[in-house]
């Protein structure tokens, strides 16, 4: 099969065929550090899910990062960022985000991070 | 179906709240053998595609090309406790993918920059980033086998570093060592925090 395809071609499937070509989530920016987890309540996928979407919701049965679904799944964040923003639209994950709104760390959690270290 | 799924003890209360350290420095400083040497996983890598619609300047032929660049980033994970975790981020070594060091710096707790007294210069651009910022750092001088020892204040004068600055001699191999470093961080965000108060209620007053 790669006879035919060029190095210009880059990979078989391009990492945008699997968002239909859309390059942007549709509300959530999804922040590399946010964690996403399966919503109790979607116990099946929708038929019109692609096989990363079930992945994914298969992965953040345990809740995970965005960056760690990026990773575990070895697709673009880009990419997730998209996929994850199907999901969300459809109710079938929930996402905590981080404190990023402040200027300065909440300093309760610098302490319980700080204490932590200590005790590794 | 997994049954775990239906779980209905599971929600958005059982969600940790994630937080982050940056880990900056020039290339082949040790950013990932940091990150490894603390993290309770393997580090991890997680990639993001950057399409440049190029023309090149000396190309007579005028075909546009697309180039497809990608930045990638290793990092790590510390569960401090049940409901928070700690993220440690490796920045992407090339200066010119600085839109990545804005999303990466945006909510974390601080930044420790790795360098190494032969090429002390390569540290440069990290310290300015995150003293623009006000991104509090410290420097970690990554001490390789052979590699000639300086005291601290001369490194301090070589990167012409703010005093209250700390710079913590490390072997970021050692996981003690890291965690140190790590430490030696998060005391450094909270003094800095303390200071920026003071000034704060100084204005007030």
């Amino acid at each position: 099969m790669s006879e035919w395809l060029d190095d210009e071609a880059g990979p078989v499937v391009r990492p945008y065929a699997l968002t239909r070509g859309r390059t942007r989530a549709s509300r959530e920016g999804f922040d590399l550090i946010a964690i996403i987890a399966t919503a109790a309540t979607s116990t099946f996928a929708p038929p019109n899910a692609g096989p990363e979407h079930v992945a994914i919701l298969d992965l953040c049965v345990r809740p995970l990062s965005v960056a760690e679904i990026s990773a575990k799944l070895k697709l673009p964040l880009g990419v997730v960022r998209v996929l994850l923003g199907d999901l969300l639209d459809l109710g079938l994950i929930v996402v905590r985000r981080p404190e990023t709104e402040n200027r300065l760390p909440n300093e309760r959690v610098l302490k319980e991070v700080l204490n932590g270290l200590q005790a590794l | 179906m997994d049954s775990r799924r239906s779980d209905p003890s599971r929600g958005a209360a059982a969600m940790p709240l994630a937080v982050k350290i940056l880990v900056a420095g020039g290339f082949g400083v040790g950013k990932t053998t940091l990150v490894g040497a603390v993290s309770e996983i393997k580090p991890l890598r997680t990639e993001e595609q950057l399409t440049d619609r190029s023309v090149g300047i000396d190309d007579t032929s005028g075909v546009e090309r697309k180039t497809t660049t990608t930045v990638a980033m290793d990092f790590g994970r510390i569960t401090i406790r049940d409901g928070l975790v700690l993220y440690l981020f490796g920045t992407p070594g090339q200066d010119r993918f600085w839109f990545m060091w804005d999303e990466l710096a945006l909510g974390a707790l601080g930044a420790v920059v790795l360098a190494d007294t032969r090429r002390l210069a390569d540290s440069f651009p990290s310290i300015d980033y995150f003293e623009r910022r006000r991104l509090p750092f410290i420097v970690g001088v990554n001490c390789f086998d052979g590699a000639i020892q300086y005291d601290t204040e001369e490194i301090r004068a070589a990167l012409d570093l703010d005093p209250r600055v700390p710079i913590i001699l490390c072997d970021v191999r050692r996981r003690e060592s890291g965690k140190q470093v790590l430490i030696a961080l998060v005391e450094h965000v909270l003094s800095v925090m303390a200071e920026r108060q003071r000034q704060a209620g100084a204005v007030i007053r």
